[in-house]
């Protein structure tokens, strides 16, 4: 191993980089667009969901159950109809997500003493908003419920029990229950991805393509230099953009990080050494760029996009996909990032990802140092 | 070890690409410090050769050494002793002229203490002192072959290899190209040279002439011209040109008839015999005969009289 001849490499590749304005655009913009793209556009959260509402009634109790719709953070009454075919059009055309319609004895039998019911007519194309939304609509009636109740109670003389339960929910790690910082801290294993696995892998296959990597074969630079020395310069990005990444989370998106710098340094560099490998392995195979490309976002930017567990807990998919997310070195960095960033868990508790991040790093990075030859065939 | 003669030893050399051939058993060793010209049409399996030599492609058998180094063996000891020019031109075309010539010291570790004075050599040799910030991408052919050299040599290389080294540039810069290697060649660097243009065969010590993968005749340029011909050439002066070749096809003591410039070059077993034959033929076929004599024949005329004898002895053993 020469330096002299490693730094050569590296120092040629820096210079590609500084001079071809695709990839300076990658490094420095991509980063910053896909942190605000999901810091802000992506938002898991259901607020001031549009409600339709068809008040058959028109009674004051009626305006009253509407108007606990109307105070709560997660519905808006965008609209009061008078049938169901208006109501039915806005679910069908998308400016209602939910249709209450109170029935036009709703007063009638509360005054009575009868159980009332409250029809929801909900759009589930999105079965997972669905459900909360159903939750949420439940949460506001029985809320109003039991307010009606006490007054019963009251207005016939009778004690007021105190006695209920309910639950006191202490939302621990994302107090705020922001989506953004949930989904915020996996952005940094997309942004590597791209780095690591598909610049270099198109950086690699460009030389075969243009025929100076020919040209370099035929030196005696080895092939673990031509690797690490067209490598290098990528981690170093791949770093800043960690860097980069974890700042605007921090002090833009207030994402909190309680974990250890040191820890995020040494998870990154492991999953960049994974991405670099791939990349380098893929342009071994691939040769050509538009192939190398093509393959790098199939291996790396998708997986990590889907089944890393950065939008989709993996908890909640099918057991067989849950079992293919163990062989993806992605979900590990993410499950590694979303616990030091929000949780704070202590690095020797983080041993379950850091270990098969590990290995990966080191077997995906000896298979590439074994597939490249300086050969043509 | 005794210092080996040759440069390049090569022996029973093979190389396949499935069921394809295309090095087919080459025999042929380069003194040191010779030019060695490496002739053929493309796909005769020049590069295929020349990589094998570098170290690019493995043999599928036979042995080749180079700087007393086997290829499959000792390819880095190979490399370190070595310049190569790609057929390709394959610098990097958005580095700088000196970025290039950098990047090349680097990777043969060309110590620091010589830096400076390598790549000044480079450059003037090269002649593009003055160019150094120059993007490579922005140089004229000429000029980015000259480059593609200097990166080659910064390490003072024994043995050079050139595979058609000044394709796709122009006639003095060609030429200029060739001074180079001459001076290259005076300061003791054995070059092999590979190249489809005839006149740059000539400028060459010694030639193969490569044809389908073998070799079909080896020597100086004047010995291939001498020897290696089939027959004797005639050169005659007739119009119209078109026709006196279809009618030469009947004529069995013409082996092969081609036009060259304002004239048809013919090979015959025996100029003298065969002369007087020919004129009163095309005489009986109208074609009017201006001048006709016994000629020399070029490198070209040597390789088209080689190769159709070889695609004939080809077409009887199927």
């Amino acid at each position: 191993m020469s330096f002299t001849r490693l730094l050569a490499v590296a120092r040629k590749e820096v210079i590609h980089i500084l001079r071809d304005s695709r990839s300076l655009f990658i490094v420095v913009i991509m980063p910053v667009t896909l942190m605000l793209l999901f810091g802000y556009g992506v938002s898991l959260d259901l607020k001031g969901l549009p409600v339709y509402v068809l008040d058959r009634d028109g009674s004051q109790q009626s305006q009253d159950l509407l108007k606990r719709f109307q105070s709560s953070e997660y519905f808006h009454v965008a609209r009061v109809v008078d049938g169901y075919p208006a109501m039915t059009r806005a679910l069908d055309d998308g400016s209602a997500k939910m249709g209450i319609v109170i029935p036009w004895d709703f007063s009638l039998r509360l005054r009575s003493g009868g159980p009332v019911q409250v029809q929801a007519l909900v759009d589930a194309t999105d079965d997972n908003s669905a459900n909360v939304v159903i939750g949420y609509a439940q949460a506001v009636v029985q809320g109003y419920s039991g307010d009606v109740q006490l007054n019963w109670l009251e207005a016939r003389g009778q004690p007021v029990q105190a006695a209920s339960v309910s639950v006191d929910a202490r939302t621990w790690y994302n107090e705020d229950l922001e989506s953004s910082a949930f989904i915020v801290p996996g952005v940094l294993a997309l942004v590597m991805s791209v780095i690591g696995a598909f610049l270099t892998s198109l950086t690699i296959a460009r030389e075969w393509e243009r025929g100076s990597m020919e040209q370099l074969i035929s030196t005696p630079v080895s092939a673990m230099e031509i690797m690490l020395g067209k490598l290098a310069p990528y981690f170093v990005l791949g770093m800043f953009d960690v860097l980069v990444c974890a700042l605007i989370a921090i002090d833009w998106f207030h994402v909190p990080f309680r974990g250890s710098y040191a820890t995020l340094f040494v998870s990154s560099a492991l999953f960049m050494v994974v991405v670099l490998s791939l990349g380098f392995l893929i342009s071994v195979v691939a040769k050509s760029q538009f192939a190398a490309s093509q393959i790098a976002l199939l291996i790396t930017f998708l997986p990590a996009f889907l089944l890393s567990g950065f939008l989709f807990s993996i908890e909640q998919m099918p057991v067989p996909l849950q079992w293919l997310t163990r062989i993806l070195p992605a979900r590990y960095y993410v499950s590694v990032l979303k616990k030091i960033f929000l949780k704070g868990t202590p690095t020797a508790m983080l041993s379950a990802d850091l270990i098969p991040l590990a290995v990966f790093a080191v077997v995906l990075a000896l298979i590439a140092t074994r597939a490249f030859h300086k050969r043509l065939e | 070890m005794p210092e080996p003669v040759n440069a390049v030893v090569v022996e029973n050399l093979v190389k396949r690409f499935g069921d394809f051939v295309a090095v087919d058993r080459l025999n042929l060793a380069v003194r040191k410090g010779e030019v060695f010209g490496f002739l053929g049409p493309n796909g005769a399996g020049k590069s295929t050769t020349i990589r094998m030599l570098c170290g690019l492609l493995t043999p599928t058998s036979g042995r080749a050494q180079v700087a007393g180094f086997d290829v499959g063996r000792k390819p880095e000891a190979v490399r370190q002793n070595i310049g190569y020019m790609s057929q390709k031109f394959s610098l990097y075309n958005d580095l700088k002229v000196i970025e290039n010539l950098r990047l090349f010291a680097g990777l043969y570790s060309v110590p620091a203490k010589d830096l400076q004075e390598r790549i000044e050599w480079a450059l003037t040799m090269a002649n593009l002192k003055g160019q150094e910030n120059l993007i490579t991408a922005t140089l004229p052919g000429g000029w980015k072959q000259r480059l593609a050299l200097g990166c080659a040599v910064l390490h003072r290389p024994p043995i050079l290899f050139l595979d058609e080294p000044t394709s796709g540039v122009d006639p003095i810069s060609r030429r200029k190209f060739w001074d180079l290697i001459h001076q290259m060649a005076e300061e003791g660097v054995t070059v092999f040279v590979t190249t489809h243009y005839m006149e740059e065969a000539e400028y060459c010590n010694r030639l193969a002439l490569i044809f389908r993968g073998k070799m079909v005749a080896l020597g100086t340029p004047s010995e291939l011209k001498r020897d290696s011909m089939k027959g004797e050439l005639l050169l005659v002066e007739c119009a119209p040109l078109g026709s006196a070749v279809e009618a030469l096809q009947s004529v069995s003591d013409v082996m092969d008839a081609a036009v060259f410039g304002n004239a048809l070059h013919l090979v015959v077993r025996d100029a003298t015999a065969a002369g007087p034959l020919i004129a009163t033929y095309l005489a009986d076929h109208g074609i009017a005969v201006s001048r006709m004599e016994k000629i020399r024949p070029t490198l070209e005329d040597v390789f088209v009289s080689l190769t159709t004898a070889s695609d004939a002895e080809k077409e009887r053993k199927p």
